[in-house]
């Protein structure tokens, strides 16, 4: 047979494994800001672009996307190419991938803290970055099949199955949670409202979890377990059970991010049973990667690179376990919004993507550079900072999750909250919060060292860039089976084939639960009383949506008696009929808002955003000044409005052509309303003399943000009164 | 667990059939796949259980 000759490229793997580490420092340093942000709230005192709201969904994307997302791709094109004895089919692809990738995430970085946001979690870009993404995804996915095409190796292995199953899944899953209506180059709007909103975002958010963060990762498993330990799969069959079951049932788990939500009953039970059945091929594919170590556990004791790779695959153990034990209604109840689910995440972004990405970075950079790791100690040093940084960082938020859940729930004899005030449950928590950042620093100093240590290690090598090898060129087989040959060894030999039947497999669970809910209007109960918000009001929600306040606060009371005796009537599906995008959040850093409409008055709330330790002593909300003095941008509102009636929302041609005119009139309410507080009067007062004085131009209250502000706050829950309902 | 579809989507028409319809589509899926993962062969297995560890990488040695 004619031995071919090609080379490997190893630039573009060199490549992504740079922007790994780059942004793998960026994205743990925002993180770690933030978690300093719990414990000095003004750390970033009057820099909006700074302030926590804006900086946490930096973090989870530099995270997501630009960390993980460089080191999937790192580890995709240096074991796709070997698997299947072939080069990259295009390098020109494979380089517009890497830079296109690299310039969504400086997109990113820019737009984010600038207020640029969607605010639906981990998709918060906006249209024009989520047009880049789909492109530069198909980039990829067009190399990726291109390359197999092309390949020398008859079979394809099971980490390509999970390549492929990534590629299509997370494709499918970007196109359908990002359909928004542009009213602006940086300004949309979701297309879908309320609950099916938080349904289709959660069915991203869950499987966006489990086809970027997860399949991906389980590939590289399955390619970089055997090769560090020299040995092949514990049970090649257990892969192939565990390919097709995960990506059949993962998709059908999102529900269970939203239980005891206004979400219909039917899609909550849906999610739990199928997020429990998740448990078995999760648990088959960790038990098949720590078993591929029989025999050559002692490489553990020595090796780092097993070392990571070991408790990376324990991570996710770990995580996947919690999972479907989190989806379970009862233990659900406890968790949900607490930092019960931060810990839960971070188990699985510091344990079994992070330790994965290490072991890798740490096993490919030596043969990369022909040369041997600069230190064994060193690496040894970052395997025990990372494992002692996971603990310190989780265990405090399991137990802040606890603390702070029993007190939410615990009543007086007479019926009263015991903590009827949020802030006890707050303060309570604190010195896990200072834990957690311990926890972080040292998982970052870690990453430091690794920093250090590749830096050293390259310099004492030399580069290959091409790396030679030579396999036979593949023989012509029949299209057909062949006599003898297993259905599944077919399978894998036809790559289209294989992609087919994966996107079926991951589309049954996916249609299952979206057509319905889209489809079916009875499915949400419609109010009467709920009425579209005013233009004002409409302007407020975006400044909350710029701001990232969903990051801290919900906006969806459970029906608890604990809850609904808190924050007031629990709330109903038909009430978010006109929020597009939904806003219910996932966290409860702060207390629910759903309800806030009308607790407070506009001179509280004013107070409460230029300080909110003037209103609620101890609070660790950081000031929001801006919102106080700047002006509120009105330039876009008629078309906010205009494509909110393309989504449905039923505003008349006469209230956009008022809308002007209406804001004024609000915001003029709002000023009279904060004339009140003879504190206010004196110091706005003494502001407008003082422009007056020196010729500087002066924005009267009406025409400021928080007047938006609070004319959303006022508004939000109001629809609905719990005498209303009984009438 | 019928009672709660029924509720929310009676406006479909034959919707008592959809979750039959969802068990058979799993239970066949998991048929068919540990028919397939069974009959697979030894040979074959042990084979393409080796791809990743065959392979003429110089540098494997490293480390």
């Amino acid at each position: 047979m004619e031995m071919q000759q090609f080379h490997y490229d190893n630039k573009i793997v060199t490549k992504f494994i740079y922007a790994t580490i780059v942004f793998g420092v960026v994205g743990m340093l925002v993180g770690l800001i933030l978690a300093f942000m719990f414990l000095f709230p003004n750390m970033t005192d009057g820099i909006s672009w700074l302030s926590f709201g804006r900086l946490r969904p930096l973090h989870t994307n530099a995270v997501i996307f630009a960390f993980v997302g460089n080191a999937m791709f790192a580890g995709i094109y240096y074991s796709l190419q070997r698997l299947l004895k072939a080069r990259m089919a295009s390098d020109l692809l494979s380089n517009i991938n890497f830079w296109g990738w690299q310039l969504i995430i400086v997109a990113a970085a820019i737009s984010l803290p600038l207020g640029y946001s969607t605010s639906k979690e981990y998709a918060e870009l906006e249209w024009p970055i989520d047009i880049a993404i789909a492109l530069i995804w198909v980039v990829f996915g067009v190399n990726m099949i291109w390359t197999i095409l092309k390949r020398r190796q008859r079979h394809l292995y099971v980490a390509i199955w999970f390549y492929i199953a990534t590629f299509v899944t997370v494709a499918v899953l970007h196109i359908f949670n990002s359909l928004e209506l542009p009213v602006s180059a940086l300004k949309s709007y979701s297309v879908y409202a309320g609950v099916q909103d938080a349904l289709v975002q959660w069915w991203y958010g869950h499987n966006a979890v489990a086809f970027f963060l997860t399949t991906p990762f389980l590939g590289l498993m399955y390619y970089f377990v055997p090769k560090a330990a020299n040995r092949p799969v514990y049970s090649y069959r257990l892969s192939i059970v565990h390919f097709w079951s995960l990506i059949f049932i993962y998709i059908w788990a999102g529900p269970h991010h939203l239980l005891y939500t206004a979400l219909p009953e039917w899609a909550q039970n849906l999610g739990v049973a199928f997020s429990v059945m998740l448990l078995m091929p999760s648990w088959g594919g960790m038990i098949n990667g720590l078993l591929t170590l029989r025999g050559a556990w002692d490489k553990v004791r020595t090796d780092p690179v097993l070392k990571f790779l070991v408790v990376a695959i324990t991570g996710y153990g770990m995580a996947t376990f919690e999972g479907p034990t989190l989806s379970l209604k009862n233990v659900n109840a406890i968790a949900h919004f607490t930092d019960w689910i931060i810990a839960h995440v971070h188990v699985g972004a510091l344990a079994w993507n992070g330790f994965m990405a290490f072991g890798i970075i740490y096993y490919l950079v030596p043969r990369l550079f022909k040369t041997k790791l600069f230190s064994i100690g060193l690496a040894n040093l970052h395997f025990w900072l990372g494992t002692l940084g996971i603990i310190m960082y989780a265990l405090p938020m399991y137990v802040a999750g606890f603390t702070q859940a029993s007190m939410w729930k615990q009543f007086n004899p007479d019926g009263t909250l015991v903590y009827g005030n949020f802030l006890e449950t707050v303060s309570e928590i604190i010195p896990m919060y200072w834990m957690r950042a311990i926890g972080g620093t040292l998982y970052l100093t870690g990453m430091l060292i690794l920093v250090y240590n590749i830096i050293a290690t390259i310099k004492s090598g030399s580069a290959v860039t091409d790396e030679l090898a030579e396999a036979p060129a593949l023989e012509r087989v029949s299209k057909h089976r062949l006599a003898g040959e297993g259905w599944h060894s077919w399978l894998e030999r036809k790559p289209v084939q294989l992609t087919i039947l994966a996107t079926v497999a991951i589309l049954i669970g996916g249609i299952v639960q979206i057509v319905p809910t889209i489809l079916v209007k009875s499915n949400i109960p419609t109010i009467a009383s709920v009425k579209p918000y005013t233009p004002l009001e409409l302007e407020g929600r975006d400044l909350y949506i710029r701001e990232g306040c969903v990051g801290c606060h919900s906006q969806m009371i459970r029906p608890f008696r604990s809850e609904v005796e808190r924050y007031g009537e629990y709330s109903k599906a038909g009430e978010y009929v006109y929020d597009h995008p939904f806003l219910w959040g996932s966290k409860r850093t702060g207390p629910d808002l759903h309800r806030i409409g009308g607790k407070y008055s506009d001179n509280w709330h004013l107070n409460h955003m230029y300080d909110p330790r003037s209103t609620s002593s101890g609070s660790i909300m950081p000031n929001y000044k801006w919102l106080v003095t700047s002006e509120l941008d009105k330039s876009q509102t008629e078309a906010k409005m205009k494509t909110m009636v393309s989504l449905g929302v039923p505003y008349s041609e006469e209230e956009i052509a008022n809308a002007q005119q209406h804001m004024l009139d609000q915001g003029t309410q709002i000023e009279n309303n904060l004339y009140n507080d003879p504190d206010f009067v004196a110091s706005y007062e003494a502001d407008k003399n003082n422009a007056a004085q020196n010729g500087r131009p002066f924005v009267e209250m009406k025409n400021r943000e928080i007047v938006a502000m609070i004319a959303y706050l006022q508004r939000l829950g109001t629809d609905i009164k719990v005498k209303d309902l009984q009438e | 667990m019928l009672k709660f579809v029924k509720n929310y989507m009676e406006t479909i028409s034959g919707i008592e059939i959809y979750p039959i319809i969802s068990l058979l589509i799993f239970f066949t899926f998991f048929v068919i796949l540990f028919w397939w993962v069974f009959t697979a062969k030894k040979d074959y297995i042990n084979k393409v259980s080796q791809l990743p560890l065959d392979n003429n990488n110089q540098n494997d040695i490293l480390l």
